[in-house]
């Protein structure tokens, strides 16, 4: 196992440090390699080790009491997967699974924290980096403001469904997702809250809306 | 013919991401490049459109209405 110095100063949290300073500190680094599907962290857990993404895309959701599974991102290269309960030394708030197979970059923690006190500038950019996670995460919480959302996204279903005289219309989740002013994953949700609710059913290139009048009461109740 | 996922081939980075999450064999790398196959094994999870970084690959949605 080598650890790529070269991609541990791609990582934010490591991107001032020199590469002199980087080899000094790789050892503190484990690599992991998990397969698609693999769990790499589970909502509720404690976590001792931090992991980046050092190869792959991790899917990070959370699981409602009833088991429904809300999917916040998707990880990429050079993300932190835990950095939260790492620093306020709570339980993991979140799930991580491998959509593919994945490698893992992990640092212990007291590592960590002994590497922030040998070089301040982690402790700067990891501050950097946690005030970007905020951010995106008061995006989320207002997209999440979830009647809206689902009004705007049975708006659109409604909008663009074919009359049989025009042309068909063909619409991805990230086109959806950008007529309505919210995330992706947010559509991915509303679209999924809807089938299961009967008035869409979802099937392979296309959406059928069996429920047409449902779908005007929400945009109704949401305006 | 079976309706896939569509790929850019000018916005696609060949980075792999998609070959690596697909579950039916519908992506694959031939050589260097990103390839669609044709299959019926392909259920729409758009887990592909989701993991490109480039927005090469898409996953579009007919929108029909059931009448009656």
């Amino acid at each position: 196992m080598t650890i790529d110095v070269a991609f541990l100063k791609s990582i934010p949290y490591f991107s001032v440090m020199s590469i002199a300073e980087l080899e000094n500190i790789k050892q503190s680094f484990s690599e992991k390699t998990v397969q698609r599907g693999e769990v790499i962290l589970l909502e509720g857990e404690s976590s001792d080790t931090l992991f980046f993404v050092a190869d792959g895309v991790v899917k990070i959701f959370k699981t409602s009491a009833q088991g429904k599974e809300q999917i916040l991102s998707i990880a990429r290269l050079g993300e932190a997967l835990n950095d939260i309960p790492i620093f306020d030394g709570g339980a993991n708030p979140i799930s991580a699974q491998a959509l593919g197979p994945v490698t893992t970059y992990g640092i212990k923690k007291d590592k960590l924290l002994h590497l922030m006190q040998q070089y301040p500038q982690i402790a700067l950019n990891t501050s950097k980096v946690l005030a970007v996670r905020m951010r995106q995460l008061v995006t989320l919480v207002e997209d999440l403001s979830f009647r809206h959302v689902l009004g705007r996204v049975a708006k659109i279903l409604l909008n663009h469904a074919a009359d049989g005289v025009g042309p068909r219309q063909h619409l991805t989740q990230q086109e959806m997702a950008a007529m309505a002013g919210t995330a992706r994953e947010v559509v991915a949700r509303s679209l999924k809250t809807l089938e299961e609710q009967g008035y869409i059913r979802m099937e392979r290139h296309r959406i059928v809306v069996t429920d047409r009048k449902a779908l005007e009461e929400i945009v109704e109740e949401s305006s | 013919m079976t309706e896939m996922p569509v790929l850019n081939q000018k916005k696609c980075n060949q980075c792999g991401l998609c070959v690596s999450v697909c579950t039916c064999g519908a992506i694959i790398a031939v050589g260097n490049k990103i390839t669609i196959v044709e299959t019926e094994d392909c259920h729409w999870c758009t887990n592909c459109e989701a993991v490109c970084p480039t927005g090469a690959l898409t996953c579009s949605f007919e929108i029909i209405i059931e009448e009656g």
